[in-house]
């Protein structure tokens, strides 16, 4: 027998009415992960060993750039939700907030970083 | 305050024998929490190269060095390692493949797997160069 109302099986949410977006979103990122990770490795290959020279000219190519932001984003919304689930789990008292907001700003630290650095490769500014 | 009352706890990690399963479950995690670290020194290299010569070669002179490979090494398994979990978790989401022997199998080639696919990714890259 069925408790839940038509309404709240259509919202898909429970007495909670949220908290299944982060577990929904980790799943869509790791789904994404798996073109944007064989991508990565591909690159990590073609730069290997490379001068500055010939890894400017590959880090510059449009196609490399574009994936670069895409496989940046993606992944490191994937690393925030993750290690969010690690000190929810692992972590209680007064540190878990502070760990929980140093978990936020490192990660939006790196992705600007990160994005910052491929699109100034990638519009040759160096 | 009440005082702290002494209630009998589930059982917990050194309770139960280790199993492979569980094994992987936790390297899954470690594997995630190192690739966090992992993807920084990507986005440290990624400036390096957005700076200028001399220190994208300074950066580069750090992750050619022995340490610096072996870290690199450690880093692209752990990748393959959790892009294999990953799957396996995506798998299990659609509600598929709990039955115990396939639990079984999916850890063992989840370990295989990712050494060889590892060796082979460097390998290949190796042989690109030459």
């Amino acid at each position: 027998m069925r408790f839940r109302s038509t309404l709240a099986r259509v919202r898909g949410l429970g007495a909670a009415r949220s908290g299944t977006e982060q577990w929904w979103q980790e799943r869509v990122t790791a789904a994404a992960s798996i073109p944007l990770t064989i991508f990565l490795i591909w690159l990590g290959g073609k730069v290997a060993g490379r001068s500055y020279a010939e890894t400017i000219e590959i880090l510059g190519h449009p196609l490399v750039a574009i994936g670069l932001i895409i496989a940046l984003s993606n992944m490191f919304w994937h690393m925030k939700l993750g290690m969010q689930a690690i000190i929810e789990d692992y972590v209680h008292g007064g540190s878990r907030v502070w760990l929980l907001l140093a978990n936020n700003f490192s990660v939006a630290v790196f992705w600007v970083a990160g994005i910052y650095a491929v699109i100034r490769l990638g519009l040759g500014a160096s | 305050m009440p005082p702290a009352v002494h209630r009998p706890l589930s059982p917990h990690l050194q309770i139960y024998r280790p199993m492979l399963t569980m094994m992987m479950s936790i390297a899954h995690r470690l594997t995630g929490a190192a690739l966090y670290f992992g993807s920084f020194l990507l986005v440290w290299w990624l400036t390096a190269a957005a700076t200028g010569p001399d220190y994208f070669r300074f950066v580069q002179g750090i992750f050619s060095s022995w340490p610096g490979l072996v870290v690199l090494f450690l880093f692209s398994w752990a990748l393959v390692h959790h892009f294999i979990g990953g799957m396996r978790h995506l798998i299990w989401d659609t509600g598929h493949g709990f039955d115990l022997p396939t639990v079984e199998r999916m850890a063992q080639l989840n370990i295989a797997g990712s050494i060889v696919i590892t060796i082979a990714i460097w390998v290949a890259a190796y042989l690109m160069r030459i």
